[in-house]
């Protein structure tokens, strides 16, 4: 039986002697495979209500949200808030997110990655170290608004000879430990990445381990920790709950145009904050408004994303 | 140098019976008599070394002695602990975590683990070529440049850069495109620029790590060209798995074997550390005999 095979159906094919007709109709099978397409169909339809959800939601806010920036064009990016929904405008929501990205990008992005590189690159494997890197992935799942009460209470009221209380230095150190363990993971990750033949490569001709960290783990692990910034900035422009507790104002009380100064020292609001704002305003009007201003918000959004991956796919390295 | 040129320079091995238990080997114009070979002095005294990992005992009883301006190769089977103590000698070992190094490990006259010896100095004149290449993905000149740069090197680097890449036999390959990045290279022209960024710093021995084990049998051939006049200028401790190899390069050569314990653990040891000569045509242990001619590993 050796050299013999079994095609099924009782035909044994010996090589250079079955008939070719034989074979192929042996290869061609017979069943059709119903279970094949059922699941291939579930799982289309698995997919097309999880689009189908983000379409109509995308294509509401559109419809009510276009109208108005074709009728109040830059004017809406450029004014301030107001209880008047055709005088209202979002650029109190644009300069307080920028402000609050700018103090995020401070904060975060150094000791999140000064946080990596010790936990990579330094740190021993050692029960302490292993418990702590576990924890700092269960800090990236802790609720915002638990932040939001940390912030409270640290940085509003502890801190206020320093932050002012309820001002947007508050509220950018308050995302900043929001985002900080994205940061971590996601820079841990791009150092992970590097090869250790790269580091061994450097102790091997004589460098000390700063030399290593500093002129080949860390520029080779850049573009990781970038495309992960980015991502982290994208994460901190949309949070909304913790800025509701640690100063972002309701809009209208919002200050009438005390610029980008008056608002670094004193109440501000986001975009985020605006759009809930609005959206919980009786007149109707404010719901196109809202509309519109989660346009904005989007179009900030996806250009940052964009901004990651373009970042990503230039710098990405084979090894 | 053409490549036909490598094929006719190159060392001959003749296939022989494994019955008459030796390799024929013709080593060209290396070959140093033997009074010569036992004049020189220790680079390297290894005595008793023990070394294990998290507890557990990698090799145990390794005792040899590395000479100055010669090639000393370290053979065996896969898991031997050729690398482990290839490592010990530049203190590479210390990044491992919990890897441990018992006995002594003198190099010229000073123990390398005594209290107060730095690493880093230590690699510095230790240098080391891994078994892949592997260049820093940046350009072929600051590959070059890297060691000297940090070791403070004030000379004229653009030189010294130049002096490594010609000893290393890749000037001539790489004088245009210094800037361009070295992981452009081939996996051979690769392996020459990691060992012209070892000599760049000037160093006193340099410890290979099966460097051609994934180079092919043309790039094997230029590398071990470049060995043969390396040696004139450092001492050369080489770990390979190739047999052939270390025949062919060698003045000495250190057979290193596994030992099964009762429970099943198996440690590595040096069973038998002679000139490379007395190893292949006339080794003292039946195991050097049995892995030389081919019997086993």
């Amino acid at each position: 039986m050796a050299r013999r095979s079994d095609l099924g159906s009782g035909v044994v094919a010996i090589p250079g002697t079955t008939a070719t007709h034989v074979v192929r109709a042996a290869l061609r099978g017979k069943r059709f495979r119903v279970g094949d397409y059922v699941v291939q169909i579930l799982l289309l339809m698995t997919l097309m209500i999880a689009l189908g959800v983000l379409v109509v939601l995308l294509g509401n806010v559109a419809i009510r949200g276009v109208p108005v920036l074709e009728q109040r064009g830059t004017n809406f990016l450029t004014t301030t808030n107001s209880t008047l929904p055709f005088l209202a405008g979002v650029k109190q929501g644009i300069i307080g997110s920028l402000e609050l990205l700018v103090i995020v990008l401070i904060f975060a992005i150094p000791l999140g990655v000064g946080a990596a590189v010790y936990l990579e690159e330094y740190a021993k494997d050692t029960r302490l170290n292993r418990l702590l890197v576990t924890n700092v992935r269960n800090l990236a799942g802790v609720p915002s608004i638990v932040y939001g009460i940390l912030g409270l209470i640290i940085f509003v009221e502890f801190l206020k000879p320093l932050t002012g209380g309820l001002t947007v230095i508050s509220g950018g150190l308050t995302l900043a430990v929001v985002v900080l363990p994205i940061v971590i993971i996601t820079s841990s990750e791009a150092l992970r990445a590097v090869p250790n033949s790269i580091r061994e490569a450097g102790f091997g001709v004589g460098a000390t381990r700063w030399e290593v960290i500093r002129s080949h783990v860390l520029p080779s692990a850049a573009p990781g920790i970038f495309t992960g910034a980015i991502l982290t900035l994208a994460r901190a422009i949309g949070e909304t709950a913790p800025l509701l507790l640690v100063g972002a104002l309701l809009g209208f009380f919002a200050p009438g145009n005390v610029g980008f100064w008056g608002q670094l020292r004193g109440p501000y609001t986001s975009l985020p904050t605006l759009i809930f704002s609005w959206s919980t305003q009786p007149n109707p009007d404010f719901r196109n408004l809202t509309a519109a201003a989660i346009i904005v918000l989007m179009a900030v959004l996806l250009t940052v994303n964009a901004a990651a991956i373009v970042l990503r796919n230039r710098y990405e390295r084979k090894w | 140098m053409s490549e036909s040129g490598e094929y006719m320079d190159a060392p001959t091995v003749t296939r022989s019976d494994p019955s008459e238990r030796s390799i024929h080997l013709e080593r060209r114009g290396r070959e140093r008599p033997e009074e010569v070979l036992e004049d020189a002095s220790f680079v390297f005294e290894i005595k008793d070394l023990e070394v294990s990992y998290g507890g557990v005992q990698a090799v145990r009883n390794v005792s040899l002695n590395v000479y100055e301006n010669q090639i000393t190769a370290l053979i065996g089977p896969s898991g031997c602990g050729k690398t482990t103590v290839l490592r010990c000698l530049n203190r590479m070992n210390d990044l491992i975590d919990g890897a441990r190094v018992e006995g002594t490990l003198r190099y010229h006259g000073v123990d390398l683990y005594e209290a107060g010896i730095d690493p880093v100095e230590v690699r510095r004149r230790i240098g080391m070529v891994f078994q892949k290449p592997n260049p820093f993905p940046k350009s072929i000149y600051d590959n070059i440049a890297f060691g000297p740069k940090i070791a403070g090197f004030k000379g004229n680097m653009g030189d010294l850069v130049e002096e490594s890449l010609t000893r290393a036999a890749l000037w001539d390959e790489v004088k245009g495109k210094l800037k361009t990045s070295a992981t452009e290279l081939s996996g051979g022209q690769q392996q020459r620029l990691c060992i012209a960024r070892c000599i760049a710093v000037q160093p006193d021995v340099i410890l290979m790590d099966e460097p051609c084990a994934s180079l092919d049998p043309i790039a094997t051939l230029k590398i071990e060209e470049l060995m043969y006049q390396l040696v004139s200028h450092y001492t050369i401790v080489i770990v390979t798995h190739n047999m052939q190899q270390a025949a062919r390069i060698s003045d000495r050569t250190a057979f290193f074997t596994v030992e099964v314990e009762d429970d099943g653990h198996r440690v590595g040891t040096v069973v038998e550390y002679d000139l490379t000569d007395h190893i292949f045509t006339n080794p003292k242990d039946p195991r050097t005999e049995d892995y030389v001619t081919g019997r086993f590993g």
